[in-house]
């Protein structure tokens, strides 16, 4: 199987290991996400303001690149990412004439319709690949690792261009159940982590990453699950002001440590908190299984 | 205490952008709180989110002046729950964008410190622009 890949630039900076390990992890499922030419930074939020057009170039011109590439399906492993590629697909199918307005600012040069898709990976994996193809190609199983998956805000909200149901979400429960992980859950799973206020009110990230911190500890768990980069990053980066400890993981990376990957694929060391220690004590990490 | 409600016809001006920008009608609203109840940042603003709406549709004072509408993320959380439909992150997005033009950006990034900037990923960067700059 092959997809277009929009990867957007955190996967190149901040969040290469989520890239690394996906790349791996796709590589032994036999999908292979084949990165588009000419991809630029999609502006990462949407525009909220109706007279602010200009701010919707960004996306518009990576569909209209994509177009051009011939493809009509691009995958993506960024929530931000995904939600704004997303809501500017849903303006290009309802408001044509505003593309047409923010083409025409470019010598005609982004036209759009609005006929691509947008996957985020989470949906290739359940809908494309299926959670019993992933199950199948588990070679050591997660047993005995307890998980709280987070989703955050931009994987569910808003519900029109959401992946999964915004209020009780499945999709990585699921996929660390068919790792054969333990889950924990709790009403917090779906709440903002204060996103980019960790440029400037740290304090409110800080705030939101114990509480949740805090319930995943009080549920059992011992590592969360998360997608975002954006959130895994404040997770990694400020949970330490709160005093915990927690290991932050991409499903890529324990989607790669079940299938029996070699670790140095998955940029395990590639996080403020360690995840090594962990994955040793339920003795997840060794050299990898032969004939893999 | 006196309030007065739409003096000299400013508050209306300001709730007529709001709608306008926004794309919301604010007196769909019937205050129900259930935004509020929903917000993971309402312990940071200083009024919640029907408070916001309420204030703008009264013609209350310095609304402008508030907090609450920088410190929205955005999230949606609200949005998915109000039982008018009403998308509140947008009227959040308005209220930034008419600060911005009066009164100028809300982050400075030059007078963020260094070892901050080399830090941050580009993703925390440039969605805090986008919301705090114009
Ligand atoms: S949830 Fe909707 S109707 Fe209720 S107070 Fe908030 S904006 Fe108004
Ligand atoms: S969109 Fe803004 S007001 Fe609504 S819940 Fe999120 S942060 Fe709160």
């Amino acid at each position: 199987m092959q997809i277009a890949y929009y990867p957007g630039c955190t996967m190149k900076a901040s969040a290469r290991q989520h890239e690394d390990a996906a790349l791996a992890v796709l590589g032994a499922l036999g999908v292979e996400l084949r990165e588009m030419d000419e991809w630029n930074c999609c502006g990462v939020v949407h525009s909220l303001t109706s007279d602010n057009l200009i701010r919707h170039m960004a996306p518009v011109r990576v569909f209209a690149r994509l177009r051009e590439q011939g493809a009509d399906e691009v995958a993506t492993l960024c929530d931000m990412c995904f939600n704004t590629l997303g809501r500017a697909n849903l303006l290009a199918q309802r408001h044509p004439e505003q593309i047409a307005a923010i083409s025409a600012t470019s010598g005609d040069d982004l036209s759009y319709d609005g006929g691509a898709d947008v996957l985020h990976l989470l949906q290739v994996l359940r809908d494309r690949v299926g959670f019993a193809k992933i199950r199948a190609r588990v070679r050591r199983p997660l047993r005995g690792l307890s998980v709280y998956p987070y989703y955050g805000c931009k994987l569910l909200r808003p519900a029109e261009v959401g992946i999964d149901d915004p209020e009780t979400p499945a999709v990585l429960r699921d996929l660390m159940l068919a790792l054969g992980a333990t889950v924990v859950e709790g009403s917090l799973q779906t709440q903002c982590c204060g996103a980019y206020h960790v440029v400037n009110r740290d304090e409110v990230v800080t705030q939101r990453v114990s509480a949740t911190t805090e319930q995943a500890r009080a549920g059992g768990a011992e590592a969360i699950v998360l997608s975002c980069p954006l959130c895994h990053y404040n997770f990694d980066a400020l949970q330490p002001q709160s005093g915990a400890q927690m290991p932050i993981f991409y499903y890529t990376q324990l989607m790669g440590i079940a299938f029996g990957l070699d670790p140095d694929q998955l940029g395990l060391e590639e996080q403020q908190i360690a995840l090594l220690p962990l994955l040793e004590r339920h003795n997840l990490v060794h050299a990898p299984t032969p004939g893999d | 205490m006196t309030i007065t409600m739409r003096a000299g016809g400013e508050a209306d001006e300001l709730l007529r952008k709001v709608e306008t920008l926004s794309g919301q009608n604010l007196a769909g609203c019937y205050q129900c709180g259930t935004c509020a109840a929903s917000c993971p940042l309402r312990g940071s603003m200083d009024l919640g989110p029907d408070a916001i709406i309420r204030h703008l549709r009264f013609g209350l004072p310095d609304v402008l002046d508030r907090q609450s509408f920088w410190v929205c993320v955005g999230c949606d959380g609200c949005v998915e729950r109000c039982p008018r439909d009403i998308d509140i992150a947008r009227i959040m997005g308005a209220l930034r964008q008419i600060s911005i033009q009066e009164n100028g950006d809300h982050l400075v990034v030059a007078q963020l410190p260094a070892a901050a900037l080399r830090k941050l990923p580009p993703i925390a960067l440039v969605a805090s622009m986008r919301r705090n700059t114009g």
